[in-house]
């Protein structure tokens, strides 16, 4: 699972109609100390999550694991909302 | 999937015996544009591909379906050999 | 998923037989400002999509099966949506 930054809402009306009225979100992938890293993706929203949050996002076949989303044709979801993150040594 | 390029054949004697009889190619992967990116690598041919054609190549464990039922130990596989591509305009910056 | 722009198609008459009847779309993944990222993509079409529109990919084997109902083929990326909007914080 990979942390990342919510930055914006994705609207799609013509899509995969096992996708109809699920949220989805850009999400910018980040690395603990919350500097982004690698390429945006777009992330089914399992879990009411809004842009600026940090979140937690699945990504391969498991996020179709995540609820409501079993034989989805997706490939990433949110599925929590981070608090907060500690690391320890710091940097 | 991505484009590629078949840039030769690899030839294996002492190897996993379920790519036994199976052709492994080594691909370079291709832009829109035709231009190569990232770094060669051998797939396994499903589509009876040969070297110097432009081919469509899956990654993953995707690339061992063909084979069904057997399950060789593969990443990519091509799938597909190129008639056309047909692209009005690429995006600038491809890289 | 990523967001990508299609930027062509491809033609390919001998190739694996679960990709017969489907359309093939080459994608190029872009970042929400459509800067390009990385490269050229492949992709199986599931919801009708056309050049130089952007839309939704999958790129994970089982998600791409699942979306042009094809259990068990051989792909790795479908589109599954075609972007009406983005709206990203500045």
């Amino acid at each position: 699972m990979i942390l990342a930054r919510v930055v914006g809402t994705v609207v799609a009306t013509r899509k995969d109609p096992r996708l109809v009225s699920n949220k989805l979100l850009v999400a910018r992938p980040m690395d603990p100390h919350g500097r982004p890293e690698g390429n945006y993706l777009v992330a089914v929203d399992t879990v009411d999550a809004g842009v600026g949050e940090t979140v937690l996002i699945v990504s391969g076949s498991s996020a179709r694991m995540a609820a409501g989303m079993k034989d989805c044709p997706i490939d990433a979801a949110i599925v929590g909302i981070i608090d907060a993150i500690e690391v320890a040594g710091g940097d | 999937m991505q484009l590629a390029k078949v840039l030769g054949d690899v030839v294996a004697t002492h190897k996993d015996a379920s790519l036994t009889g199976l052709k492994l190619l080594v691909i370079q992967p291709l832009n829109a544009d035709g231009s190569s990116f990232g770094r060669a690598l051998v797939a396994v041919d499903s589509a009876g591909a040969g070297v110097g054609e432009t081919v469509f190549f899956v990654r993953g464990k995707e690339a061992s379906f063909p084979f069904h039922p057997t399950e060789p130990p593969v990443d990519a596989g091509i799938v597909g050999i190129v008639d056309q591509v047909h692209v009005p305009d690429p995006l600038p910056g491809n890289r | 998923m990523q967001i990508a722009r299609v930027v062509g198609t491809v033609v390919a008459t001998q190739k694996h037989g679960s990709f017969v009847g489907a359309k093939l779309l080459l994608v190029q993944p872009v970042a929400p400002d459509d800067t390009p990222r990385g490269g050229t993509l492949l992709a199986v079409d599931g919801v009708g999509a056309g050049v130089h529109e952007r839309v939704l990919i999958v790129i994970e084997g089982r998600a791409a099966g699942e979306a042009v109902g094809r259990k068990g083929a051989p792909v790795d990326a479908a589109i599954i949506g075609i972007i009406d909007s983005v709206d990203v914080e500045a």
